[in-house]
Protein backbone atom coordinates (compact mmCIF):
# COMPACT_ATOMS: atom_id res chain seq x y z
CA UNK A 1 0.00 0.00 0.00
CA UNK A 2 1.46 3.31 -1.08
CA UNK A 3 0.18 6.22 0.94
CA UNK A 4 0.43 10.00 0.88
CA UNK A 5 0.03 12.32 3.85
CA UNK A 6 -1.07 15.89 3.15
CA UNK A 7 0.86 18.52 5.10
CA UNK A 8 -0.70 21.92 5.82
CA UNK A 9 0.95 24.75 7.68
CA UNK A 10 -0.11 23.89 11.23
CA UNK A 11 -0.47 20.13 10.74
CA UNK A 12 1.12 18.35 13.68
CA UNK A 13 0.12 14.71 13.35
CA UNK A 14 1.52 14.32 9.85
CA UNK A 15 4.70 12.60 11.02
CA UNK A 16 2.84 10.33 13.44
CA UNK A 17 0.63 9.25 10.55
CA UNK A 18 3.69 8.75 8.37
CA UNK A 19 5.36 6.51 10.96
CA UNK A 20 2.22 4.45 11.54
CA UNK A 21 1.70 3.98 7.79
CA UNK A 22 5.33 3.07 7.16
CA UNK A 23 5.30 0.59 10.04
CA UNK A 24 2.18 -1.05 8.66
CA UNK A 25 3.07 -1.04 4.97
CA UNK A 26 6.85 -1.26 5.02
CA UNK A 27 6.89 1.38 2.26
CA UNK A 28 7.94 5.01 2.32
CA UNK A 29 5.06 7.48 2.58
CA UNK A 30 4.83 10.54 0.33
CA UNK A 31 4.53 13.78 2.30
CA UNK A 32 2.62 16.24 0.12
CA UNK A 33 2.70 19.98 0.84
CA UNK A 34 -0.64 21.82 0.70
CA UNK A 35 0.47 24.18 -2.06
CA UNK A 36 1.23 21.38 -4.50
CA UNK A 37 -1.05 20.92 -7.47
CA UNK A 38 -0.33 17.28 -8.10
CA UNK A 39 -0.61 14.13 -6.05
CA UNK A 40 1.62 11.11 -6.53
CA UNK A 41 -0.18 7.94 -7.56
CA UNK A 42 -1.10 6.31 -4.26
CA UNK A 43 -3.53 3.78 -2.80
CA UNK A 44 -4.46 5.91 0.20
CA UNK A 45 -4.46 9.61 1.07
CA UNK A 46 -4.34 10.71 4.71
CA UNK A 47 -5.43 14.18 5.81
CA UNK A 48 -3.77 14.42 9.22
CA UNK A 49 -4.56 16.10 12.50
CA UNK A 50 -3.30 19.43 13.76
CA UNK A 51 -4.30 23.04 13.39
CA UNK A 52 -4.15 23.69 9.65
CA UNK A 53 -3.89 27.43 8.99
CA UNK A 54 -4.12 28.02 12.72
CA UNK A 55 -7.81 27.00 12.69
CA UNK A 56 -8.54 30.46 11.28
CA UNK A 57 -12.24 31.10 10.62
CA UNK A 58 -13.25 27.49 11.52
CA UNK A 59 -11.26 24.31 11.99
CA UNK A 60 -10.42 22.97 8.52
CA UNK A 61 -12.17 25.79 6.64
CA UNK A 62 -9.06 27.27 5.07
CA UNK A 63 -7.36 23.96 4.36
CA UNK A 64 -10.48 22.75 2.55
CA UNK A 65 -9.75 25.33 -0.16
CA UNK A 66 -6.01 24.81 -0.49
CA UNK A 67 -4.71 23.75 -3.94
CA UNK A 68 -3.93 20.18 -2.94
CA UNK A 69 -7.47 19.56 -1.63
CA UNK A 70 -8.83 19.96 -5.17
CA UNK A 71 -6.58 17.05 -6.13
CA UNK A 72 -7.61 15.06 -3.07
CA UNK A 73 -11.30 15.60 -3.88
CA UNK A 74 -10.72 14.58 -7.50
CA UNK A 75 -8.85 11.45 -6.37
CA UNK A 76 -11.63 10.59 -3.89
CA UNK A 77 -14.16 10.96 -6.72
CA UNK A 78 -12.14 8.38 -8.67
CA UNK A 79 -12.41 6.06 -5.67
CA UNK A 80 -8.99 6.57 -4.08
CA UNK A 81 -9.46 5.97 -0.33
CA UNK A 82 -9.10 9.03 1.90
CA UNK A 83 -8.68 8.98 5.69
CA UNK A 84 -9.18 12.22 7.61
CA UNK A 85 -8.08 12.21 11.23
CA UNK A 86 -9.15 14.92 13.70
CA UNK A 87 -8.43 18.22 11.91
CA UNK A 88 -8.39 16.07 8.76
CA UNK A 89 -12.00 15.06 9.51
CA UNK A 90 -12.87 18.75 9.89
CA UNK A 91 -11.23 19.46 6.52
CA UNK A 92 -13.24 16.68 4.84
CA UNK A 93 -16.54 18.04 6.19
CA UNK A 94 -15.58 21.60 5.21
CA UNK A 95 -14.90 20.57 1.63
CA UNK A 96 -18.13 18.61 1.45
CA UNK A 97 -16.59 15.16 1.11
CA UNK A 98 -18.39 14.13 4.30
CA UNK A 99 -21.69 15.49 5.67
CA UNK A 100 -22.14 17.47 8.88
CA UNK A 101 -19.78 19.63 10.85
CA UNK A 102 -17.50 19.39 13.90
CA UNK A 103 -18.59 21.98 16.43
CA UNK A 104 -16.97 23.24 19.60
CA UNK A 105 -16.91 20.60 22.35
CA UNK A 106 -20.05 20.85 24.48
CA UNK A 107 -18.02 21.45 27.65
CA UNK A 108 -15.97 24.20 25.91
CA UNK A 109 -12.74 22.44 26.86
CA UNK A 110 -9.93 21.06 24.76
CA UNK A 111 -10.15 17.32 25.40
CA UNK A 112 -6.91 15.36 25.29
CA UNK A 113 -7.25 11.85 26.64
CA UNK A 114 -7.84 8.25 25.75
CA UNK A 115 -11.45 7.33 25.00
CA UNK A 116 -13.32 4.13 24.31
CA UNK A 117 -14.89 3.57 20.94
CA UNK A 118 -17.29 0.95 19.68
CA UNK A 119 -16.49 -0.28 16.18
CA UNK A 120 -19.83 -0.06 14.39
CA UNK A 121 -18.94 -2.11 11.35
CA UNK A 122 -16.08 -4.22 10.09
CA UNK A 123 -17.45 -3.94 6.55
CA UNK A 124 -15.03 -1.34 5.22
CA UNK A 125 -11.42 -1.15 4.15
CA UNK A 126 -10.75 1.03 7.20
CA UNK A 127 -12.37 -1.18 9.83
CA UNK A 128 -11.76 -4.65 8.35
CA UNK A 129 -9.09 -5.24 11.01
CA UNK A 130 -11.71 -4.98 13.78
CA UNK A 131 -14.74 -6.98 14.83
CA UNK A 132 -18.14 -5.33 14.75
CA UNK A 133 -19.00 -4.25 18.29
CA UNK A 134 -15.38 -4.40 19.42
CA UNK A 135 -14.45 -1.82 22.07
CA UNK A 136 -11.12 -0.12 21.42
CA UNK A 137 -9.19 2.55 23.26
CA UNK A 138 -7.82 5.40 21.15
CA UNK A 139 -6.86 8.95 22.17
CA UNK A 140 -8.68 12.13 21.18
CA UNK A 141 -7.16 15.62 21.23
CA UNK A 142 -9.52 18.30 20.01
CA UNK A 143 -11.47 21.43 20.77
CA UNK A 144 -14.03 20.96 17.97
CA UNK A 145 -15.09 17.33 17.92
CA UNK A 146 -18.77 17.71 18.61
CA UNK A 147 -20.25 16.13 15.50
CA UNK A 148 -23.44 17.78 14.29
CA UNK A 149 -25.76 17.08 11.38
CA UNK A 150 -29.51 17.42 10.97
CA UNK A 151 -31.67 14.49 12.08
CA UNK A 152 -32.36 13.43 8.49
CA UNK A 153 -28.62 13.17 7.73
CA UNK A 154 -27.98 11.28 10.98
CA UNK A 155 -30.78 8.82 10.17
CA UNK A 156 -29.34 8.31 6.70
CA UNK A 157 -25.84 7.70 8.08
CA UNK A 158 -27.20 5.15 10.51
CA UNK A 159 -29.50 3.51 7.99
CA UNK A 160 -26.73 3.13 5.42
CA UNK A 161 -24.24 1.73 7.93
CA UNK A 162 -21.99 4.74 7.47
CA UNK A 163 -21.05 5.20 11.12
CA UNK A 164 -17.60 3.72 11.66
CA UNK A 165 -17.00 4.45 15.34
CA UNK A 166 -19.06 5.71 18.28
CA UNK A 167 -17.85 6.97 21.63
CA UNK A 168 -18.69 4.42 24.31
CA UNK A 169 -18.07 3.55 27.93
CA UNK A 170 -15.50 0.79 28.59
CA UNK A 171 -18.48 -1.60 28.72
CA UNK A 172 -19.61 -0.51 25.30
CA UNK A 173 -22.58 1.55 26.42
CA UNK A 174 -23.50 4.25 23.89
CA UNK A 175 -24.85 7.13 25.93
CA UNK A 176 -23.95 10.44 27.52
CA UNK A 177 -21.52 8.76 29.95
CA UNK A 178 -19.23 7.65 27.16
CA UNK A 179 -19.56 10.81 25.10
CA UNK A 180 -16.62 13.18 25.67
CA UNK A 181 -17.65 16.10 23.46
CA UNK A 182 -21.41 16.10 22.96
CA UNK A 183 -21.27 14.52 19.49
CA UNK A 184 -24.67 13.70 17.99
CA UNK A 185 -25.52 10.05 18.61
CA UNK A 186 -21.99 9.55 19.99
CA UNK A 187 -20.54 9.68 16.50
CA UNK A 188 -16.73 9.55 16.40
CA UNK A 189 -16.23 8.61 12.76
CA UNK A 190 -18.25 8.37 9.54
CA UNK A 191 -17.89 7.12 5.97
CA UNK A 192 -18.90 8.67 2.68
CA UNK A 193 -21.54 6.88 0.58
CA UNK A 194 -19.07 4.47 -0.99
CA UNK A 195 -17.19 3.89 2.28
CA UNK A 196 -13.97 4.90 0.57
CA UNK A 197 -13.64 8.03 2.70
CA UNK A 198 -13.46 7.89 6.50
CA UNK A 199 -13.36 10.89 8.82
CA UNK A 200 -12.72 10.28 12.51
CA UNK A 201 -11.88 12.48 15.49
CA UNK A 202 -9.81 9.93 17.48
CA UNK A 203 -6.15 9.41 16.56
CA UNK A 204 -5.38 5.80 15.56
CA UNK A 205 -1.81 6.85 14.67
CA UNK A 206 -1.27 7.72 18.34
CA UNK A 207 -2.22 4.20 19.36
CA UNK A 208 -0.25 2.17 16.86
CA UNK A 209 2.85 1.37 18.88
CA UNK A 210 3.19 -0.20 22.31
CA UNK A 211 5.72 2.52 23.20
CA UNK A 212 2.95 5.11 22.78
CA UNK A 213 0.83 3.38 25.39
CA UNK A 214 -1.62 1.57 23.15
CA UNK A 215 -1.98 -0.43 19.97
CA UNK A 216 -5.73 -0.41 19.33
CA UNK A 217 -5.24 1.94 16.37
CA UNK A 218 -2.86 -0.40 14.63
CA UNK A 219 -5.62 -2.66 13.27
CA UNK A 220 -6.89 0.25 11.21
CA UNK A 221 -3.56 0.62 9.37
CA UNK A 222 -2.95 -3.13 9.14
CA UNK A 223 -6.48 -3.61 7.79
CA UNK A 224 -5.86 -0.94 5.14
CA UNK A 225 -2.60 -2.56 4.11
CA UNK A 226 -4.34 -5.90 3.75
CA UNK A 227 -7.19 -4.40 1.75
CA UNK A 228 -5.08 -2.17 -0.49
CA UNK A 229 -1.82 -4.14 -0.83
CA UNK B 1 -17.10 49.47 -1.13
CA UNK B 2 -17.39 48.24 2.43
CA UNK B 3 -19.33 45.10 3.13
CA UNK B 4 -20.30 43.90 6.58
CA UNK B 5 -20.97 40.22 7.04
CA UNK B 6 -22.63 38.81 10.14
CA UNK B 7 -22.34 35.06 10.61
CA UNK B 8 -24.62 33.58 13.25
CA UNK B 9 -25.58 30.10 14.40
CA UNK B 10 -28.85 28.79 13.03
CA UNK B 11 -31.79 28.43 15.38
CA UNK B 12 -31.75 25.10 17.11
CA UNK B 13 -27.97 24.74 16.96
CA UNK B 14 -26.65 24.64 20.51
CA UNK B 15 -24.26 27.41 21.47
CA UNK B 16 -22.48 26.33 24.67
CA UNK B 17 -20.22 29.37 24.43
CA UNK B 18 -23.22 31.70 24.39
CA UNK B 19 -24.72 29.81 27.31
CA UNK B 20 -21.53 30.17 29.35
CA UNK B 21 -21.40 33.89 28.61
CA UNK B 22 -25.07 34.19 29.63
CA UNK B 23 -24.30 32.55 32.96
CA UNK B 24 -21.31 34.86 33.45
CA UNK B 25 -23.50 37.91 32.80
CA UNK B 26 -26.02 36.67 35.37
CA UNK B 27 -23.12 36.22 37.77
CA UNK B 28 -22.31 39.89 37.27
CA UNK B 29 -25.83 40.79 38.34
CA UNK B 30 -27.44 41.34 34.92
CA UNK B 31 -30.97 40.02 35.10
CA UNK B 32 -33.55 39.04 32.55
CA UNK B 33 -31.19 37.48 30.04
CA UNK B 34 -33.18 35.19 27.77
CA UNK B 35 -30.39 33.71 25.72
CA UNK B 36 -26.98 34.68 24.43
CA UNK B 37 -25.83 33.60 20.97
CA UNK B 38 -22.32 34.30 19.75
CA UNK B 39 -21.51 34.95 16.12
CA UNK B 40 -18.81 36.37 13.91
CA UNK B 41 -18.51 39.74 12.24
CA UNK B 42 -16.43 40.18 9.09
CA UNK B 43 -15.63 43.43 7.26
CA UNK B 44 -14.73 43.29 3.61
CA UNK B 45 -13.30 46.10 1.54
CA UNK B 46 -14.19 45.39 -2.09
CA UNK B 47 -13.05 47.18 -5.26
CA UNK B 48 -16.56 46.76 -6.63
CA UNK B 49 -18.63 49.95 -6.75
CA UNK B 50 -21.95 48.44 -7.86
CA UNK B 51 -23.84 47.49 -4.67
CA UNK B 52 -25.75 44.69 -6.39
CA UNK B 53 -22.55 43.10 -7.69
CA UNK B 54 -20.87 43.57 -4.32
CA UNK B 55 -23.78 41.74 -2.71
CA UNK B 56 -23.56 38.88 -5.19
CA UNK B 57 -19.83 38.58 -4.65
CA UNK B 58 -20.21 38.59 -0.88
CA UNK B 59 -23.00 36.03 -1.12
CA UNK B 60 -20.64 33.68 -3.00
CA UNK B 61 -17.90 34.29 -0.42
CA UNK B 62 -20.29 33.40 2.39
CA UNK B 63 -21.45 30.20 0.73
CA UNK B 64 -17.96 29.09 -0.20
CA UNK B 65 -15.93 30.05 2.84
CA UNK B 66 -17.12 32.67 5.32
CA UNK B 67 -20.04 30.66 6.71
CA UNK B 68 -20.63 26.95 7.13
CA UNK B 69 -24.23 26.80 6.02
CA UNK B 70 -24.79 23.47 7.76
CA UNK B 71 -24.95 25.33 11.06
CA UNK B 72 -24.62 29.03 10.26
CA UNK B 73 -26.68 31.81 8.70
CA UNK B 74 -25.16 34.93 7.23
CA UNK B 75 -26.41 38.45 6.73
CA UNK B 76 -24.77 40.90 4.33
CA UNK B 77 -24.85 44.67 4.72
CA UNK B 78 -23.53 46.87 1.94
CA UNK B 79 -22.26 50.20 3.18
CA UNK B 80 -23.15 52.89 0.67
Amino acid sequence: MKAAVIVFPGSNCDRDAQVALEEASGLPVAMVWHGQHDLPKVDLIVVPGGFSYGDYLRGGAMAAHSPIMREVTAAADRGVPVLGICNGFQVLTECGMLPGVLMRNANLKFICRSVHLRVETSQSIFTAGYEEGQIVQIPVAHNEGNYFADAETLDRLEGDGRIAFRYATPDGDIGPAGNPNGAARNIAGIFNETKTVLGMMPHPERAADVRLGGTDGKALFDGLVEALA
Amino acid sequence: MKVKVHVTLKNGVLDPQGKAVGHALEGLGFNGIGSVRIGRYIELDLDESDPEKARQQSEEMCKKLLANTVIENYRIEIEQ
